[in-house]
């Protein structure tokens, strides 16, 4: 096979994928444009693409006018919740699975398989009704075990693949030198397996910080996380298209940012299986 | 009979017998017990109140209605409504974003310096919650200002502004544009994954036989990519016919009932009209339809797992 020229490489690939990028990326370029964009400006002139007409007079008045930092805290309150409730009890569910065969262990993976399908508007209905006949509706809490529905069957899977990657006899090696099996899991699997606790913690924290219905229904007035924010930042006559761009961005970044650092490994195990979009 | 299967004859279970067997049960029970709580338990809370007459607002005039509900939804012409959107909104989204994602995907895959940024990148859309997406949208749709408007009338495609998402024939379509941007880096990941593992040396001997770029595509990289996009077909069929954020963000259902598809619909109807007895009826028929195609992917699932 002869390699191609680098002129055509350009022209096939490059160009194309080029494309496509700008395809992916642009909507949310545009969107960062706007938020540097003055408000005035915004409606006499549109977006202005050059730096000379950007400022920060969007995301100034964001921090400063409305409560967007208390949001943050909602957001990141709700989300971290979440992961340690997801994790702690998936870790040792995952382990369970990976290791031992017993009765009903099908049944068991089934269920949790089962769950991650389920439409969210079955949950969200009764969620409610459950929330506002135990008092927790508008609490922190009640967002996180909402989170919940969606991250423990989500963590069970994405560590169980990773858990029963480590080999079995590092284990039984533990237990011959006098280890329980809780001590195994906890000196020897843990460890091994935190690169996938790690990753699969991140995603459960991204899709509960970007997470919406829920939060729009269960939360609302004390507890109101950016992405019901963002909403409010709609003017209460005209659309404040500035502002609520540097809500996009700003709601978006953490998510974002923390997506981009972990990737690669994260697309390796969501493509092994079971695992929501 | 034991409870251990061949393949773990040195587990310790035969020093210990019964605090063994008990032990996956007690590893497992937190996850089970949580989840018994929050998903299942409310489920079967939700298919006893669609046989309820329950507005919420006036708590005391709940009372059971047997399939009250389920008649009354035949006779919905919302819900059939609702129905066919669902269907044109599946029916459109998935192929779309599954053609968009392999096109991503083969691009992708071929060699070029910045291949490593490149697909770093093209996962933007996949992290962004969809509130953002919705509302950025919104603002590219956006009749006045919207850039969209701007670069066709720039282009001279159209020849005066389009209201996107107000004009009721194009405002499920525009919704779903939106949702293939969305959900294409998903397929792109996936498809990308899978033309890893073909072996590069099936390629190189197809070439040698002559094979053309076309043939070697329709003979070695789809049959290698087969099962991934099935896969990821199913998963993205039962993903994108549960999402309704981002239609609820854009358009609320609107304008009348345009863009209302089943999930939307009941969760309009329980939110705004506070009516959970209706609202779970049409969450329970959306599941029990979407149920087929949950079985299948469950199937297969399971199949792989247990190889």
């Amino acid at each position: 096979m002869n390699k191609p020229s680098t002129l055509r490489r350009i022209l096939t690939t490059d160009i194309p994928v080029v494309f496509i990028i700008m395809l992916a990326m642009g909507p949310f370029v545009w969107m960062i444009l706007t938020s540097l964009t003055p408000t005035a400006q915004l409606s006499a002139s549109g977006v202005s693409l050059s730096p000379a007409g950007w400022s920060m007079d969007n995301y100034i008045r964001l921090l400063e006018q409305t409560s967007f930092l208390g949001n943050m805290l909602d957001s990141l309150i709700i989300a971290a919740g979440t992961v340690v409730l997801g994790l702690a009890v998936s870790v040792t569910a995952a382990y369970a699975l990976s290791r031992f065969r017993f009765p009903g262990r099908k049944l068991v993976m089934l269920q949790f398989l089962l769950v991650n399908m389920f439409p969210i508007v079955l949950l969200i209905l009764p969620l409610f009704i459950l929330m506002r006949k135990i008092g927790l509706l508008d609490t922190h809490l009640a967002l996180i075990l909402a989170n919940s529905t969606v991250a423990i069957p989500f963590a069970v899977w994405m560590l169980r693949s990773y858990i029963g990657a480590i080999p079995r006899s590092l284990d039984e090696a533990a237990m011959i030198d006098g280890c329980s099996r809780l001590q195994a899991l906890r000196r020897v699997v843990l460890p091994l397996a935190m690169p996938g606790i790690i990753s699969t913690g991140i995603y459960i924290f991204i899709t509960a910080w970007n997470e919406y219905l829920y939060a729009l229904t269960l939360g609302g007035r004390n507890v109101r996380p950016v992405t019901v924010a963002i909403q409010t930042l709609i003017g209460e006559y005209q659309i404040e298209w500035g502002l609520l761009a540097a809500g996009g961005v700003v709601g978006a970044l953490p998510a974002t940012l923390l997506f981009l650092l972990v990737q690669r490994r994260l697309i390796g195990g969501l493509t092994q299986g079971a695992v929501k979009g | 009979m034991s409870t251990l299967a061949p393949s773990a004859p040195h587990d310790l279970t035969q020093v210990r017998p019964l605090r063994s067997r008990l032990m996956p049960y007690a590893l497992l029970a937190p996850a089970v017990l949580v989840t018994l709580f929050i998903v299942f338990f409310p489920m079967v809370q939700a298919v006893v109140t669609s046989f309820y007459d329950l507005v919420l607002w006036k708590p005391n005039a709940s009372r059971f209605v047997g399939f009250g509900n389920y008649i009354k939804l035949l006779h919905d012409p919302v819900f059939w409504t609702s129905l066919g959107h669902t269907a044109i909104w599946i029916g459109l989204t998935v192929p779309l974003q599954m053609g968009l994602g392999l096109v991503a995907a083969l691009l992708l895959n071929r060699e070029f310096p910045w291949r490593g940024l490149a697909r770093a990148l093209v996962i933007i859309p996949w992290a962004l919650p969809s509130v953002v997406i919705a509302l950025m949208w919104r603002w590219i749709y956006d009749p006045t200002t919207g850039v969209l408007n701007d670069i066709l009338l720039y282009l001279s495609i159209i020849h005066s502004t389009v209201p996107w998402l107000a004009d009721p024939h194009l405002a499920l379509y525009a919704v779903i544009a939106t949702l293939t941007w969305q959900g294409f880096p998903f397929f792109a990941v996936m498809i990308l994954a899978g033309l890893q593992g073909i072996p590069q040396s099936q390629y190189e001997a197809a070439s040698i036989d002559g094979a053309s770029t076309w043939r070697q595509f329709v003979h070695i990289t789809l049959p290698g990519i087969a099962p991934v996009l099935a896969t990821a077909g199913l998963l993205r069929i039962i993903w994108v016919a549960n999402s309704m954020d981002v239609i609820f963000v854009m358009t609320g259902g609107g304008p009348g009932y345009a863009t209302h598809t089943l999930p939307l619909y009941a969760f309009i109807k329980a939110r705004q009209n506070l009516d959970f007895g209706y609202g779970t009826a049409i969450a329970v028929t959306f599941t029990i339809l979407l149920g087929a195609i949950v079985a299948v992917y469950i199937v297969r699932t399971m199949r792989e797992v247990e190889r």
